[in-house]
């Protein structure tokens, strides 16, 4: 799980989970939650990032396990600061199955919920 | 009390049933996620890094063709085309959808399979020697007992809230090829005045504190197992610590305790347990004894065997380091081992899990196991099936001849998969595997266990590699420990930290330096590296990994 840190301006997170039918990682965003990482919401407040993060536990119908997690803000969206976060938004490095695959095809298999 | 269950598939589809609703009412609503995780992970349903994971029991890692084949299938229909053996010679798949474990659990219903206490603080699968049954050295089959066991343990009103998880695991001889020391229990099959029975090891287990068993019983007749593992645990059950689940353990409890304490609360219980055994047990085992009688052996000539050794360098090559001798003349166990060039240690594809249920089928007596090093064995084939048998796995990739060698590497899921890890483990391996490969040296070192965990719960059992390698969070960064002298088999043993950590690139370059001054130092080609490392200690090894700080 993400280290404990303190949300701000230069340290703004994303909420993230898992899909709860599939399994797969998913993102809060404007709308609801996204398999894309690059479509996350990016939080610098730590008030509104915990409200929502507590709307997100209370989204359990959808998701399991939401955290509050580091993220740097780059060209494309919100990227990690650290790897598990890397490896969560890539999928695993023997195959290319997961994240990378569905970005690759630009069909993800999981639907946004 | 015992009590044998004549239809044991009824059971296991009356659970599936049941989990099906669970599923339905956590989908619902009706269940919470703090509700519904205990019930998941009592049937093998874990969250991981990308996905769910279902982790199936294979019991003593014996499988039959059939049950193979229900593998391959959820593989190639439930996952993405694979699945993956673990160190307690069970399967993984990595990518289940929630709603789709209730269709793979009644699929694996339908072949006798199951996922259940594969997860939570229950007796877990009961682990044995891969080549029970067929191996030259061993006192008696173990898997009759193993079955014993597993019958027993499943669903043991009294033990489904342990302080902790428990493992146990049986050989069946003197020589040991189920890690009994690294068990809450470890039972070796022995003889004594006559009878068999088994001496009893408790408190072994890896993780954050590595420790090895302790003998509490030199000699149980074997009559006996059922009532005193009972009161083994049965002692456990009361006295583990409940407080701090790192310390939870049996072997936090021998090791706080004492095993004198431990043995005398054991032998106590054990004289009141013995007494509510009426014998169900005894004709349990006569039941398991039938089940698991040898297949009728042929006697035919092996003559096309050793011609086609002496034609063929690569047949040869496989059939020295592949094969396990069998107890029967004619036979040998053949070890598959997957951890081919390129491959991930213990990922097994639906084709080849096809292929292995046809081969064992074709040429040996429809028996399959896991091995708890991540590779399967058919335990009895006919030498003079071998040929063909090297044939056939070869043209699916199968055939690599190197068990027991430096690419034979037990390597746990690491951050690649789990949500536990701290780093990666897959690729680790790969490299190392990929580099000895590359400058011609695994033929010349040997013999060589390197083990591999992504994190301090060892599932990779890096405490009982010759060279073990841990991987670590350091500020954000993979990093990687290295510790020498671990042994699994003959003279079990802790690996020690050999020092600081290496960054995930300057693992190869130090595994490297590390076995050049071993090549430097043996005293010829049999001393193993284990067997250097005992003679020399670790001073020469931890020079040839910190060269600077030796110079300095």
């Amino acid at each position: 799980m993400s280290k404990a840190f303190t949300l701000s301006a230069a340290r703004p997170g994303v909420i993230t989970a898992n899909d709860l039918r599939q399994g797969h990682n998913v993102w809060m965003c404007d709308d609801g939650w996204t398999p894309d990482p690059r479509k996350a919401t990016i939080y610098e407040d730590e008030a509104i990032a915990e409200l929502a993060l507590l709307k997100a536990i209370g989204q359990a119908n959808l998701v399991v396990g939401p955290y509050l997690v580091e993220a740097r803000r780059g060209p494309n969206g919100p990227e990690p600061t650290h790897f598990r976060e890397t490896f969560r938004q890539r999928g695993p490095s023997n195959y290319f199955h997961g994240i990378q695959a569905d970005q690759a095809n630009d069909t993800p298999e999981t639907a946004h919920v | 009390m015992f009590d044998i269950r004549p239809v044991e598939t009824d059971y296991v589809r009356h659970r599936a049933a049941q989990f099906r609703a669970q599923v339905e009412r956590r989908l619902d609503g009706s269940l919470t996620e703090d509700e519904f995780k205990p019930l998941r992970l009592m049937n093998g349903v874990y969250l991981q890094l990308h996905a769910y994971m279902l982790r199936v029991a294979i019991p003593y890692g014996t499988i039959s063709p059939d049950q193979m084949r229900t593998l391959a299938h959820l593989a190639q229909t439930y996952d993405k085309g694979y699945g993956h053996w673990t160190t307690r010679q069970n399967i993984q798949f990595n990518w289940p959808k929630l709603v789709d474990i209730p269709d793979m659990l009644d699929a694996l219903a339908d072949v006798g399979m199951h996922a259940i206490q594969t997860s939570g603080n229950t007796i877990r699968n009961v682990t044995t020697d891969a080549f029970a049954g067929a191996a030259f050295d061993e006192v008696a089959d173990p898997r009759p007992y193993a079955e014993l066991l597993r019958s027993w343990s499943t669903d043991h009103a009294e033990f489904q809230f342990l302080p902790r998880k428990f493992k146990i695991a049986i050989s069946g001889g003197k020589k040991d090829r189920a890690v009994i020391a690294a068990h809450d229990i470890g039972l070796r099959m022995t003889e004594q005045g006559g009878k068999t029975g088994f001496e009893v090891w408790i408190g072994g287990g890896l993780g954050r504190t590595p420790l090895l068993g302790k003998v509490v019983r030199d000699f149980l007749p074997e009559e006996d197992l059922l009532p005193y593992v009972e009161a083994i645990i049965a002692t456990y059950n009361l006295s583990g610590r409940r407080d701090n689940k790192y310390k939870a353990r049996i072997k936090i409890t021998v090791a706080e305790r004492g095993l004198d304490v431990m043995r005398a609360e054991i032998e106590e219980e054990f004289l009141a347990r013995r007494r509510e055994f009426h014998g169900a047990d005894r004709e349990a085992l006569r039941i398991f004894k039938d089940r698991f009688r040898a297949p009728s052996f042929r006697n035919a000539p092996v003559d096309g065997f050793e011609v086609e050794r002496q034609a063929n360098p690569a047949f040869r090559s496989w059939t020295d380091t592949n094969l396990h001798q069998h107890r029967v003349d004619g036979y040998a166990s053949v070890i598959v081992t997957f951890k081919a060039p390129g491959q991930t240690p213990g990922d097994a594809s639906a084709a080849q899990m096809r292929l292995l249920a046809d081969l064992a089928e074709r040429y040996g007596h429809a028996d399959l196991r896991v091995m708890h090093d991540q590779n399967v064995a058919l335990p009895h084939v006919h030498k003079s099936d071998l040929p063909a048998l090297y044939a056939e796995l070869k043209e699916a990739g199968l055939a690599t001849a190197n068990a027991g060698l430096t690419s034979d590497i037990i390597a746990c899921p690491g951050m690649d998969y789990c949500a536990l890890a701290t780093a990666r483990s897959i690729p680790i391996a790969e490299e190392i595997a990929d580099h000895f490969r590359a400058v011609g040296l695994e033929e010349e070192i040997g013999n060589l266990n390197i083990r591999i965990s992504g994190c301090i719960n060892a599932c990779g059992h890096h405490h009982l590699g010759h060279i073990g390698i841990l991987g670590l969070d350091r500020a954000g960064v993979e990093n990687y420990q290295i510790t020498l002298g671990g042994d699994a088999y003959d003279i079990p043993a802790i690996g020690e930290r050999a020092g600081a950590g290496f960054p995930a690139e300057e693992v190869v370059p130090a595994i490297d330096r590390l076995l050049c001054a071993y090549l430097d130092v043996r005293q010829d080609a049999s001393e193993r590296f284990i067997d250097a490392y005992r003679r020399l200690g670790p001073a020469p090894f931890k020079a040839a990994l910190y060269p600077v700080a030796a110079d300095a």
